[in-house]
């Protein structure tokens, strides 16, 4: 029998966002578990991994938020130590990827690189970090070192820290014997000996997340998997292409980086069911308090005396009020008061209504059917190469996804019907990194 | 009251001195469930940035789902790690062994180990050991932090917690080189099972005794004799009374190096740790084992049966977290009384 070689389909990958301190998270549904306790972040692991998934991503948040100077009392809040975490998940998984979201600028590259390559020796292979980057003095107030750094300063640290990180994964010889490492640089001028062999993935693989030119770049040179945000199919592929396009300045292939935006999704069993619930998903995402925090948090000032069932304020934003700390800014305040109102004219919107309506949608809202069709249609046509799942709920808010759309996804050939390898980067389809050129030779 | 009438408190040391601990999971969840099957109060695993070996909190963090009750006690040093994560990390152990964390604090006092850093020069123990117990300090502030109820998940208000019932720590403290610092709080993490984690300290060096005396619920000191025990006891003790610690809210534990070569040394070992016990020396005994996996077997099969006909050790666990098998209570956040809630 001769087998004829037929191209190879693009299949995706995905991952599951533990849904806990951000504002697409519903808490007050009767199904709406701990956030902090550990059989909550056990279920979403396994069902993650009995969807196959490639890996479980978790966030980080390193101060908790202040509005008008009092703690953002509004969603869910508090979180555990995200590594901490998925070493405890490695002992009850097998093969899901385990992503930890770590900050750079509160960290040493020494103390990090060996958390980092100790999980993956725990988890046999399994782990991943993603690298962020903070330069705000609001959460340096938590650490002996402040926050410091201008934003121009904060890719050329991360870079220069993952560049680090590198150095001491690979720095054991290949019959594990510890060797001395040096690294002299602008930010870190470190030796000594790293306490850790080379891991099983060589280095854990590396996410980075952040859609600006500099972290576009910072990604093509130095990232696995980039987490992106989502929109339309033509803005993805338009991500993809510009991003794709920067590999090969660094000597990189096309498929040695992963596009993977961050989606919301809404499964019911008829298009109308879905929309239907993914409204009343978005009522609750969007508390009447948490209404007028969105606004106070676009015109600067203190709106509380306002009827969130009622109009948008009349008066202009203060351009240079900072109510809120410890959440990224969303865009000038004057254009987005301007484009909130003139919605609100057009569609006869209340302030709360208004905010719905501007602040978000869900990303793939359907029947199983269609959610499938269309996640694989971003993917084949080059919009993604997968995608990171934020359910709305804790813990179960995966199990529909998992029971009902994975399978179709698996019928159309799009996605693993079984794990193929055992580390992350097996499932990603990445090299195993070559080991740093200092090392060589 | 006379401590000699309760049992001993035991645990045991999962490293072996100088041998660089493995690197995946097995061998630890191997001697963590023979330590849970002796129904030891708790594990130590050192770790140190001066020797190869992985992080000790990451590799207890995967005992924690393979084990039900024994108290796992990594050490985590204070001299290059930021209090901040210190903290966060301890408390997550506490949530995901669901009550069992504790944590030896530790510091790094070598120039090799600062150079791994690059941040700031080696220091003097005693510097060293006045920062631990500044990091000691608002680590246990950072725990208290979140109070027990601040979650409140009110629908009606919109509200999920009570942020009255958070607090900034505003904790300020001397680094090793002189510098200060300041942590601001509150901890991203909310209080977990235990409250606050039991804090252990290797009181043995002088110059760790007035940070253990401070802050530490269970001190470790090395002993070559019962007398040495005694006196160190008596004198964390005094120490701990003159700082204004209520009587009974600390315990002393002997270190004890021990070498099981044959079957018959862990019958042997029973009767030294009787003999000790009889004379009173010591809230218990913390085992550093030659060869963990060789004499925590021999202790399972040879000293632990003995020591049960004994009355010194238990049967079976009779509480879920580390303060119940030590008998300490679970401690009110120190901030609660400010909101004119706090119960007793």
């Amino acid at each position: 029998m001769t087998t004829s070689r037929t191209p190879a389909r693009k299949r995706l990958h995905l991952a599951a966002h533990f849904p806990g301190v951000n504002n697409t998270t519903v808490w007050q549904s009767p199904e709406a578990g701990s956030q902090i306790e550990f059989d909550s972040f056990v279920h979403l692991a396994r069902t993650a991994e009995r969807g196959r998934f490639d890996f479980f991503f978790l966030a980080e948040g390193l101060r908790l938020r202040e509005h008008k100077g009092r703690i953002h009392d509004l969603d869910v809040v508090g979180r555990p130590e995200s590594l901490t975490v998925l070493n405890a998940l490695a002992a009850v998984t097998d093969r899901l990827g385990l992503a930890a979201t770590v900050n750079a600028t509160f960290n040493e590259p020494y103390e990090l690189a060996r958390r980092l390559a100790t999980l993956d020796h725990l988890s046999a292979g399994r782990a991943a970090w993603n690298v962020v980057t903070s330069s705000d003095a609001f959460t340096g107030e938590n650490f002996r070192r402040g926050g410091y750094l201008d934003h121009a300063e904060r890719y050329t640290r991360a870079a220069e820290f993952v560049a680090t990180a590198r150095e001491l994964w690979d720095s054991w010889s290949e019959d594990g014997t510890p060797r001395p490492f040096a690294h002299h640089g602008q930010h870190f001028d470190i030796r000594g000996e790293f306490t850790v062999p080379r891991s099983p993935q060589g280095h854990p693989v590396v996410i980075q997340a952040g859609d600006s030119p500099a972290g576009r770049d910072f990604a093509a040179s130095a990232a696995d998997v980039i987490f992106t945000r989502h929109g339309t199919l033509e803005a993805g592929r338009a991500f993809y292409a510009d991003v794709k396009g920067r590999l090969a300045a660094h000597g990189r292939t096309a498929d040695s980086l992963k596009i993977m935006p961050g989606v919301t999704f809404v499964l019911g069993d008829t298009a109308a069911e879905a929309q239907e619930k993914a409204h009343h998903i978005r009522r609750r995402q969007v508390s009447p308090q948490n209404a007028l925090l969105a606004a106070e948090q676009i015109w600067g000032t203190d709106l509380s005396h306002l009827d969130p069932d009622g109009p948008l304020p009349a008066f202009d934003p203060d351009p240079d009020a900072r109510l809120t700390q410890g959440r990224t800014r969303l865009g000038d305040p004057k254009e987005i008061a301007d484009r909130w109102r003139a919605l609100s004219e057009a569609k006869g919107l209340s302030l709360r209504e208004t905010v719905i309506e501007a602040t978000g949608r869900q990303s793939f809202i359907g029947t199983p059917e269609a959610v499938a069709a269309e996640m694989d249609a971003f993917v084949t046509q080059n919009a993604a190469d997968g995608f990171i799942l934020v359910p709305h709920l804790t813990p179960g808010g995966l199990d529909d996804f998992v029971d009902r759309v994975v399978p179709l996804l698996q019928e159309r050939g799009a996605f693993r019907t079984e794990y193929e390898g055992n580390t992350l980067r097996a499932h990603l389809g990445l090299p195993e990194p070559a080991r740093s050129p200092v090392w060589k030779g | 009251m006379s401590v000699s009438q309760r049992p001993p408190h035991l645990a045991v040391a999962l490293d072996a001195p100088g041998v660089p601990g493995p690197f995946e999971a097995a061998p630890y969840v191997h001697l963590a469930r023979l330590a849970e099957r002796a129904t030891l109060d708790f594990a130590t695993l050192g770790d140190t940035f001066a020797r190869p070996g992985p992080d000790a909190l990451a590799v207890l963090a995967g005992v924690a789902p393979h084990t039900a009750h024994l108290g796992l006690v990594p050490t985590v040093t204070t001299t290059h790690t930021e209090p901040f994560h210190v903290a966060t990390a301890v408390q997550t152990l506490d949530w995901v062994s669901r009550g069992r964390a504790g944590w030896q604090a530790e510091v790094s006092r070598t120039p090799a180990e600062a150079a791994l850093f690059g941040r700031r020069p080696a220091a003097p123990a005693e510097a060293l050991w006045r920062e631990a117990a500044d990091v000691a300090d608002v680590v246990g502030r950072l725990w208290d932090s979140w109070e027990d109820d601040a979650e409140i998940r009110d629908a009606a208000t919109g509200r999920f917690i009570d942020r009255d019932k958070l607090h900034h720590v505003d904790f300020r403290g001397t680094s090793s080189t002189g510098e200060p610092f300041t942590v601001r709080g509150p901890s991203i993490v909310p209080r977990p099972p235990q409250g606050r984690p039991v804090i252990v300290l290797d009181a043995t060096d002088a110059a760790a005794r007035e940070a253990a005396a401070a802050h530490a619920d269970v001190a470790l000191v090395r002993a070559e004799d019962p007398d040495t025990a005694y006196a160190a006891r008596a004198a964390l003790r005094a120490r701990a009374a003159e700082l204004g610690r209520a009587p009974g809210t600390l315990r002393v534990l002997a270190s004890l190096p021990i070498e099981l070569p044959a079957a018959g040394d862990a019958a042997g070992l029973a009767d030294l740790l009787t003999d000790w016990h009889a004379a009173d020396t010591a809230d218990g005994f913390h085992l550093r084992p030659a060869d963990p996996v060789r004499d925590l077997g021999r202790l399972v099969d040879g000293t632990v049966p003995v020591l049960r006909r004994r009355g010194l050790l238990r049967r079976s666990y009779a509480g879920t977290t580390l303060r119940d098998h030590l008998g300490l209570d679970r401690p009110v956040s120190r901030y609660a009384a400010r909101t004119g809630k706090a119960s007793a």
